[in-house]
């Protein structure tokens, strides 16, 4: 029983190592890795034009949520003058990150993860290296760059129409006098909450772009499975634990920074 | 004799339990065709990957150009990176870009060169190997023959000094064959690289080569010039000829139509 748990331990100890490695790699890669931007731009796509559906989707509907639920709350209390406060605090200090990462996860990250398993599988990234072309630097730094920038982007975007969902559904369905709303959007929201969203935003992005890729990069020494089935599980796995470690880093800036 | 510009010593991979080489040696000068050849699954690919760092040896070294290839000596494995390169027996092609880009990327990622130059000299390769008219098309909607030879482009588009071919006819049909066998002659001679050759045409091999070793057991059973090999009597040699050969039979009997 001790042997197993120590075992498991020592496990995850040396995977996290491992990861650590990996991740170090990677930002060091993009040092001397040539034509940069050019492989920046194609991730800025990625993770950027190709989740813009996505979040604009997701982004609508927890606005529009968040307003009817707020409104039926505030209400009760003769409050509905605060819904732009609470709309637009929930949105830039938990909701926006959170939900932004966890669609980008699903999109560019299991694509991501998928790819670069294809990659490996099919010897790609041992070509690359043996071409004496940085695999790390090639294949991962790009991605690991976009994703500090694109994931704020995408999360501010997020906030943007999520208030608008909320005045939807505050103001123009349920009667708040839009100029209240959006004044108390404009009193409610402080720098440290918008320095809160984008620290928090810019830390699943590098998180979660690390896993996707770390478990593509890896997929061949996926344990439970080999070729093809490697691939799917160590995507499947890429995006669980991404989005396990959103919620549960979110959890921890959180209570870091209240 | 002059240095060698590939020696190995004692190289040593297993898997598990299982050995795959058991302990190699080896030297190619510079400037030969030098040919493996040996049964499937004698451990020829995994012979050549040691070589090129791709999969870590047991034991055993490797020197190129005179310098020890190691994992503490970045510098020499990152010359001799630069100096070399690997066709693979699966082609290895970045199956998400074209063929041009495909042979422009080593170029684009190692040298200084501009993107007109890399265009010129990627269309270059393609044209030596007759797939220009496929630049613009992805590696996936060409035939197996086809991907090869864009593979080869790739792979003899740095100039490199040293060529490691694995199986470079694999899956190719008889005329395409000696096509690539006169290939490696040619640009080994035009270009002057130095090829180690792995594959099981044993005539083919013979005629191109410098020089041939025989992979079986885990070891180097023979290795000595083509007509050292054509002539030899060492029991193993004469026994993978003599397969080969009989193979050969086997398929001309089923060619011709019985009495
Ligand atoms: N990554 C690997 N893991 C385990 N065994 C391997 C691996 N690669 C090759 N082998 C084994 O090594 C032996 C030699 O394989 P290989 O070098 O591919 O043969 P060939 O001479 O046909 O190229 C085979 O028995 C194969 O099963
Ligand atoms: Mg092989």
């Amino acid at each position: 029983m001790v042997g197993v748990i120590g075992r498991n331990t020592l496990d995850l100890v040396s995977r996290l190592g491992e990861f650590a490695m990996f991740v170090v790699a990677s930002f060091r890669g993009a040092m001397g890795a040539r034509r940069l931007p050019r492989r920046i731009v194609r991730a800025f796509y990625e993770q950027g034009a190709l989740c813009l559906p996505v979040i604009l989707i997701v982004g609508i509907f927890t606005g529009l949520v968040l307003g009817l639920q707020g409104y039926y709350v505030l209400s009760r209390f003769g409050s509905e003058g605060l819904l732009g406060a609470l709309v637009s605090l929930s949105l830039v200090r938990e909701m926006a990150p959170v939900l932004a990462a966890l669609m980008i996860v699903g999109q560019a990250g299991s694509a991501l993860a998928a790819e670069l398993g294809i990659q490996r599988n099919s010897e790609q990234i041992v070509a690359l290296e043996t071409m004496g072309i940085d695999s790390h630097g090639y294949l991962v730094s790009p991605r690991l760059l976009a994703a500090i920038i694109v994931f704020p982007l995408q999360t501010a975007l997020f906030v943007a129409i999520g208030l608008y969902g909320g005045s939807l559904s505050g103001s123009v369905l349920l009667g708040v006098d839009p100029g209240i709303y959006w004044s108390a959007v404009d009193r409610a929201v402080e720098m440290a909450d918008v320095r809160e969203c984008f620290i928090k935003a810019a830390t699943f992005g590098v998180l979660t772009i690390s896993i996707c890729s770390y478990y593509g990069y890896n997929a061949h020494r996926c344990s439970t499975a080999t070729g093809a089935q490697a691939v799917s599980a160590s995507t499947t796995r890429a995006v669980v634990l991404s989005s396990i470690v959103v919620l549960a880093v979110d959890y921890a800036i959180t209570s870091f920074l209240v | 004799m002059a240095a060698p510009l590939l020696q190995v010593s004692g190289l040593r991979k297993s898997f598990g339990s299982q050995e795959v080489l058991s302990g190699i040696n080896l030297e190619v000068q510079r400037g030969q065709v030098f040919t493996i050849l040996g049964p499937s699954g004698a451990g020829k690919s995994v012979f050549l990957k040691c070589l090129g760092g791709v999969i870590a040896q047991d034991a055993g070294e490797v020197h190129f150009d005179g310098r020890l290839l190691s994992a503490s000596n970045p510098a020499s494995v990152a010359d001799f990176r630069h100096r070399c390169s690997f066709l693979f027996q699966s082609n290895a092609l970045f199956d998400s870009l074209t063929a041009l880009e495909n042979v422009a990327l080593p170029l684009e990622q190692t040298t200084d060169l501009s993107s007109r130059e890399i265009r010129e000299q990627a269309m270059e390769a393609l044209r030596q190997l007759e797939i220009d008219t496929f630049a613009s098309r992805s590696p996936s909607q060409m035939s197996g023959g086809m991907q090869k030879r864009l593979a080869l482009a790739r792979a003899i588009v740095t100039k490199p000094e040293l060529v490691f071919f694995d199986e470079p006819t694999a899956g190719l049909d008889p005329l395409r064959r000696n096509a690539v066998f006169a290939m490696i002659a040619r640009y080994q001679r035009q270009l002057a690289f130095t090829a180690l050759v792995v594959t099981h045409d044993v005539p083919e091999a013979l005629v191109t080569s410098d020089r041939v070793a025989l992979l079986e057991g885990g070891q180097l059973r023979f290795n000595g010039t083509p007509a050292e090999f054509s002539a030899s009597t060492l029991p193993v040699v004469t026994g993978f000829r003599d397969s080969v050969e009989a193979l050969g039979n086997t398929l001309a009997a089923l060619q011709t139509p019985e009495k």
